[in-house]
């Protein structure tokens, strides 16, 4: 029997879709071995998302509720998530690789002398045991992991948009436990949070993704690109050499250096596809190449490739999805 | 101000990958290697402080004498000291027992800024930064793009989803750099020749009172039980071009009735 403790990301005191995910993997791994699921939420003002949580299956629900949490830092949230494992003293915790739980996580194992089974795309619990899939070195090799046999606790951070979130046929009890955290120790502070341009969706959280590289020719293009992801709903995403030509922002970069994405459809514009860039996007569930160069790197890992002038096949594609909205 | 930069000697991104005969890591005939990029981020950082500010910047590394090499690397940039933590007669140890050991290591110095990358390339474990903050009783920042010096504290640049956020510190503070502006330096041949004379200190685990054989091999907190190289992908079906509007509609039909991603 493990017991399962999924830690929910809120920001804005909007529950993260990847701490969902999380979830609904913990509810697997804890049915797997007949365990109780619980969650941690930490937060100001945050006990009432606790029926969401429970719609997810978690029986009980941790809440560490103190103004000094309204923003994160990783020391405030190591305390929150150290007295929920105390409290509920799990052999499996969970906790998303967002930016927030890759900061978090091994904060929290280094405290209990554990260690982290980092962003696996994939997670099973085999006899009580964890093992999980990650891709190393850039993607060209993958790596099995587990936590030594003898962990009392084994802590997983799965990669967001990997797995599947989806309410529980039956919701759990969802029952409120307030964690008390006596004082707060925060050194490291969040004065001020720049947030990217309004509207904008952030490529490491997007489901699609089109991204423009070198082929893009200059900043003045990037309309081009933002039309079709307007259309499709997707994010902008750009190559290192795009970021490095100094025609857009390194928050947008995917890749080695840049973000880790994992979206259901990246369809990549001008990119050659170096394996720097492959390891951002390679675990991608369906990959579009657009590239005058029947050649390039990057239609050895795409699923469909069109070999042509992005010029010309962007705005068509943008028309034709317009017309398949309509 | 006292800087240490803790350095991870990798495989170069662009070296070719076999798994070895243990089927539990790679073999290492024939790898090229390097200093993990963001390593360099931040020992840039670190080497413009110290011109900025004064003191002295020391590189510290846990590796086999091989990652000497990187530790040099870092003297001819600019480094004053050099430190390996020797990896000699030790089983794989895992982000917990290299994060156990740099903290050994750094207590003994007097660091008020220690430097990581965000993440070490190859393993791209992002363990290191949170841990090693967590075993010193320091606070950490992660993904940080840019730092601001204050009397006593930085604030740093930490790059998240969607948005940037402004981090006030105490010193001594543990920094994960993301890549920045400012573009690693190379060595200067005046840099590459100091380098050469300069001693490195090396120590063993035992040095630093920390019992590596607990922490390693079949002690790791987490182990590699098998490391294979990925599934070949599916060649790759291409829709000809002749006409973009054709094409494009092809694709999008393919998307949605093949892929199911639309
Ligand atoms: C340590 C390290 C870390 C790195 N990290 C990253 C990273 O995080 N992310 C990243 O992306 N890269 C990274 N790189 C860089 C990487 O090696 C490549 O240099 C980079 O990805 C190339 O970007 P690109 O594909 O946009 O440019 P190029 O390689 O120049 O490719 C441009 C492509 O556009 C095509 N093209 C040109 N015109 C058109 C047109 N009109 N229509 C269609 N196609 C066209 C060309 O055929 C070509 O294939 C890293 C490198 C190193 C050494
Ligand atoms: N063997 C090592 N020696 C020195 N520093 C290391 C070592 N391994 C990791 N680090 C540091 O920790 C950072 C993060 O590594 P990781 O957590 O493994 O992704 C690296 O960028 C290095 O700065």
């Amino acid at each position: 029997m493990s017991n399962v403790l999924v830690f929910i990301e809120q920001r804005d005191g909007k529950i993260r879709k990847a701490s969902l995910e999380a979830l609904t993997l913990g509810r697997t791994l804890a049915a797997k071995t007949s365990g109780a699921l619980a969650a941690v939420v930490a937060g100001s003002g945050v006990a009432g998302l606790a029926s969401e949580i429970a719609a997810y299956g978690a029986a009980t629900v941790y809440v560490a509720d103190a103004p000094e949490l309204a923003l994160y830092s990783s020391e405030g949230y190591t305390a929150a998530l150290d007295a929920a494992v105390t409290a509920f003293a799990p052999s499996i915790l969970l906790v998303s690789a967002t930016m927030m739980g890759k900061d978090l996580a091994p904060r929290l194992a280094a405290r209990r002398r554990a260690s982290v089974l980092p962003d696996v795309i994939d997670l099973d619990a085999v006899a009580g045991r964890l093992v999980g899939q990650r891709p190393v070195y850039s993607g060209k090799a993958r790596a099995t992991v587990t936590p030594n046999a003898n962990a009392t606790l084994q802590i997983a951070t799965p990669r967001p948009n990997v797995f599947a979130a989806a309410k529980a046929d039956a919701p759990g009890a969802g029952a409120v436990e307030t964690l008390s955290l006596g004082e707060l120790r925060i050194r490291a502070k969040v004065v001020r949070v720049e947030t990217a341009a309004a509207g904008e969706l952030d490529v490491a959280e997007a489901d699609k993704i089109v991204s423009g590289g070198r082929g893009i020719k200059g900043p003045e293009n990037w309309p081009l690109l933002r039309g079709l992801c307007h259309e499709l709903g997707a994010a902008l995403g750009a190559s290192r050499a795009a970021v490095d030509a100094g025609w857009i922002d390194h928050a947008y970069q995917v890749g080695q250096t840049g973000k880790v994405v994992s979206p259901s459809l990246y369809i990549a514009c001008g990119i050659s596809g170096a394996i720097q860039h492959l390891a951002g996007m390679g675990s991608s569930k369906v990959i579009v190449a657009i590239n005058k160069d029947a050649e390039a790197p990057i239609f050895k890992v795409a699923t469909y490739g069109i070999v042509g002038d992005l010029f010309q096949i962007v705005p068509a594609l943008t028309e034709a999805a317009k017309k398949m909205k309509s | 101000m006292n800087h240490v930069v803790c350095i991870a000697y990798v495989p170069d991104t662009d070296t070719k990958i076999k798994v070895g005969a243990s089927g539990t890591s790679i073999d290492e005939a024939g790898v090229k290697w390097i200093v993990s990029p963001y390593d360099e981020y931040a020992l840039e950082a670190a080497l413009r402080a110290k011109e900025a500010k004064g003191g002295t910047v020391t590189v510290l590394t846990y590796g086999p004498a091989a990652a000497e090499t990187g530790l040099r690397d870092g003297l001819a940039r600019g480094a004053d000291e050099a430190v390996r933590i020797a990896s000699e007669g030790v089983g794989e140890a895992d982000s917990l027992a290299v994060a156990t050991l740099l903290a050994a290591q750094i207590k003994t110095m007097k660091a008020d800024v220690v430097w990581l990358g965000n993440k070490g390339v190859g393993t791209d474990a992002q363990l290191v930064v949170p841990m090693l903050g967590e075993l010193l009783d320091l606070p950490h920042v992660t993904l940080v793009t840019e730092l601001d010096w204050k009397d006593g504290s930085v604030v740093a640049h930490r790059e998240i989803e969607g948005a940037t956020e402004i981090v006030e510190a105490p010193l001594p503070v543990v920094i994960g750099a993301q890549k920045s502006k400012a573009e690693p330096r190379y060595a200067s041949l005046k840099g590459i020749m100091a380098a050469k004379k300069k001693q490195i200190a090396v120590k063993k685990p035992a040095d630093l009172g920390v019992d590596i054989a607990s922490m390693s091999g079949a002690n790791a907190a987490v182990v590699w039980t098998k490391l294979e190289l990925p599934a070949a992908r599916q060649a790759v079906k291409l829709v000809p071009a002749d006409d973009p509007a054709k094409a494009a509609e092809e694709l999008l039909r393919l998307l949605r009735e093949e892929a199911k991603v639309l």
